[in-house]
């Protein structure tokens, strides 16, 4: 089957959600369980070892507050830019998107900052188990938000030429679950010293 | 060729994922040929190999089961069968994210690559076992692998990617692109275990791809995640393994039990009996699942209180199964018995499947479990529960399916010669070894010979037997294999439905053409899928497309969509 032809079972709903937002759906499931996991490992790991509330001391939680605020702005972009599609005013959809885009590339900068300090002070992954879950779970984040950022630039590209609005939807879907995560992860990483 | 390489079409990529699945299937038997040997005449060269060292050996087991698990019975069984039946049961043209499904076959083809290259690596194959435990698995000092070892972490975690988003695709399909008519619960079994399949997979992998990740840091960067040194904790990669490792039984049996609840309808020309007591008890078995992991663990040092919570969970699972079991049983009851290939496949699914149930009932038990462990016994159980879901399955769902996919039927004599001869050694392989765990026989030794106590004339005779009917058993999927390629060219040509069967796929062309039905023809449901023998008809089925009769009562289908 060619690509450019959509099939007949794509055009279907018979649950009555459209196909898209239930694929979305079930990736942020998927992804879920992963931050789950090694949020639970890391928890479990938090209450055996107290000295973790000391090497989390070594966090700067004035720029993880930073990019906290920044995560969450980029997520009300994300629901304007929805806003828009649902208007059907792609072009202006596509200017959100992008301030979205913005908020990823800046919390991705702000984090670069932040950890070359922390591994000239000697905190690196292997220093310990409490700097091997930080880098871990906010490297696997961050990777989420680059791809997260990809997705955007790809669903920003057609909604100014109006074409898959809908995209605009599903990508925010999936932008609000990254945010999220970072809701966990900056309490237990930087505030629960 | 691209035509076949990059296509988007399901069937393409249910062939992609068959054949990839049956090469890798060929690979992990040679390797079970290749260790039986060293283990039944050890230190003997072995044909086609040589001899077999000490770290080969620990390579080939490992890889072995890493193989049989996640390159053949899951993309055989999930993906294979998933992308066959899905769309053509539910009466559509493809999946509803064709392209997500190419791109899984993409990934999980470069996953076996990655495996195989582990063992051209310099150290060669990782061989700490296919559960991978640490600290083993996580320092190149034990394992003597350092890139063998993370290559296998990493071409696991490439597969994980492949059946997540393969089951993304396989639920939503199911969920939206029915055909008008075709409810939820009209949907064949297949389809149904193969989503529950689908979505345990999705629910519980991720914490074990969160705790991949760090063991390839482990591995690599030089983390202590499970390494107590450095305030690690070897015990979480078991939880994280197991949470995941549990399910992932019920992941690759539920679509073998669908197949076989398809198959065994058609040929006892029988209504399921039970239809929705199955599907709720397949569901509470998925769940149940998620709560017996750590019956992995009653010798890892676990606080005997929490070792009796899992005692009871485990036997629990055996409850919702064991229905099942009777509703195969009640399937069967006053039918009219077709001993076809593919029945047969299916009937001796549950058969061997029973044996391995009621073995694992002895290892749930925390205090016998304590003996049995890393013996033979758990060996014995593990291949009486996986062989009939991997092996016995495929060729029950091979059998069943090949006319619609190649247009013409299977040889049945050749069918039942293959059956005969591999149930038969199947049997005689793993049977003998309940009996050397009984004795105390300790799983993964390369040469009992080290062990005087364990290497008694006795136990070395049931080493030899096991290992001359596996090889007669390898022997004799020659004759499947060349019974395929014949009855591809030279079969009888089967026409849309030889089977007289009632689900959806029948009612196309065999094998179906581009797009599966032609436009304008896509089928309506009416009905349930095992509506055999049903009373005041003619013939002893009911096609599920077929226009009601009379004042039989059923919702209108609604209107195609646009």
């Amino acid at each position: 089957m060619s690509a450019a032809v959509r099939p007949m079972a794509n055009l279907r709903s018979a649950s009555g959600i459209p196909t898209g937002r239930l694929g979305v759906w079930w990736v942020i499931a998927s992804e879920i369980v992963i931050f789950g996991g090694l949020l639970a490992s890391y928890i479990m790991h938090r209450l055996g070892h107290p000295e973790f509330g000391d090497y989390a001391a070594h966090t700067n939680t004035w720029l993880g507050g930073f990019n906290t605020f920044v995560l969450l702005t980029s997520s009300l972009s994300a629901v304007l830019a929805h806003h828009e599609a649902q208007r059907k005013n792609g072009q202006k959809a596509f200017v959100y998107l992008w301030y979205t885009i913005g908020g990823g590339a800046t919390f991705i900068v702000v984090k670069a900052f932040e950890w070359t300090a922390e591994i000239q002070a000697g905190y690196t992954i292997t220093a310990n188990a409490f700097w091997g879950f930080y880098y871990t779970a906010a490297g696997l984040h961050a990777l989420h938000v680059i791809a997260g950022m990809v997705c955007l630039a790809f669903v920003s590209f057609d909604a100014r030429k109006n074409e898959e609005l809908h995209r605009v939807e599903l990508i925010g879907n999936y932008w609000h679950f990254v945010d999220i995560v970072w809701i966990f992860l900056f309490p237990l990483l930087y505030i629960a010293k | 060729m691209s035509k076949y390489l990059l296509s988007t079409d399901h069937k393409i990529i249910c062939f992609q994922y068959m054949l990839t699945g049956m090469a890798m299937g060929l690979i992990g038997a040679f390797m079970a040929y290749v260790f039986r040997m060293q283990l039944a005449w050890p230190g003997s060269d072995v044909p086609f190999w040589g001899q077999v060292s000490p770290a080969e050996y620990n390579a080939l087991v490992t890889n072995h089961g890493t193989i049989m698990i996640f390159w053949v019975a899951m993309p055989v069984l999930i993906a294979a069968f998933g992308n066959l039946c899905i769309p053509l049961m539910l009466g559509a043209d493809d999946m509803v994210f064709p392209r997500i499904n190419r791109l899984s076959f993409q990934v999980f083809f470069l996953s076996a690559v990655v495996l195989i290259a582990s063992f051209l690596v310099e150290g060669g194959g990782f061989g700490g076992a296919w559960t991978a435990y640490p600290p083993l698995s996580a320092k190149a000092h034990y394992n003597l692998t350092p890139l063998g070892s993370t290559l296998w972490v990493i071409a696991v975690g490439l597969e994980f990617v492949a059946f997540l988003l393969g089951g993304i695709n396989f639920v939503t399909t199911a969920m939206n692109a029915r055909a008008p008519g075709l409810r939820m619960f009209d949907m064949p079994m297949v389809v149904w275990m193969i989503v529950i399949a689908s979505i345990l997979f999705m629910a519980s992998v991720g914490p074990l791809i969160a705790g991949a990740v760090m063991l390839v840091f482990d591995q690599t960067v030089g983390t202590g995640f499970y390494d107590p040194a450095t305030g690690g904790d070897p015990v979480l990669w078991q939880h994280l393994f197991w949470f995941f490792g549990h399910p992932e039984v019920y992941v690759v049996l539920l679509p073998a039990v669908g197949i076989s609840l398809d198959i065994i309808p058609t040929f006892s020309r029988k209504k399921l009996f039970g239809y929705k007591t199955i599907l709720y008890t397949a569901i509470a078995t998925g769940v149940l699942s998620f709560f017996v992991w750590a019956h992995h663990q009653f010798v890892s040092g676990i606080d005997p209180r929490m070792a009796n919570i899992f005692t009871v969970t485990t036997v629990l699972i055996s409850v919702p199964l064991a229905e099942m079991t009777f509703a195969v049983i009640a399937s069967l009851y006053g039918g009219k018995i077709q001993l076809t290939t593919p029945m047969l496949w299916a009937l001796s699914f549950w058969a061997e499947f029973i044996i391995g149930g009621i073995t694992g009932i002895f290892l749930g038990a925390s205090g016998a479990d304590i003996y049995f462990h890393d013996n033979y016994f758990v060996l014995a159980h593990f291949h009486y529960t996986f062989y009939p879901i991997a092996i016995i399955g495929t060729f029950a769902g091979f059998t069943y399916w090949f006319p619609k996919m190649f247009g013409r039927m299977m040889n049945e004599a050749l069918g039942k010669i293959h059956f005969w001869v591999s149930i038969t050694c199947y049997n005689a392989i793993f049977f003998p070894l309940f009996f050397l765990g009984l004795a105390g026989q300790h799983r993964r030794i390369y040469s009992y010979e080290h062990f005087p106590e364990l290497a008694l004339p006795e136990y070395q005779a049931i080493r030899e037997f096991a290992t001359t009917a596996l090889i007669i058993m390898l022997l004799a999927q020659g004759v499947f294999f060349f019974n395929w390629v014949w009855s591809m060219f030279k079969g009888k040509p089967a026409g849309k439905n030889p089977w007289k069967a009632n689900t959806l796929e029948w009612t196309t062309e065999s094998p179906p053409g581009h797009g599966n039905w032609r436009h304008g023809e896509f089928p309506n449901c009416y009905r349930g899928p095992y509506e055999y023998s049903p009373e005041g008809r003619e013939d002893d089925y009911w096609p599920q497309n077929e226009p009601p009769e009379g004042h039989e009562e059923r919702v209108k289908p609604a209107a195609a969509p646009a």
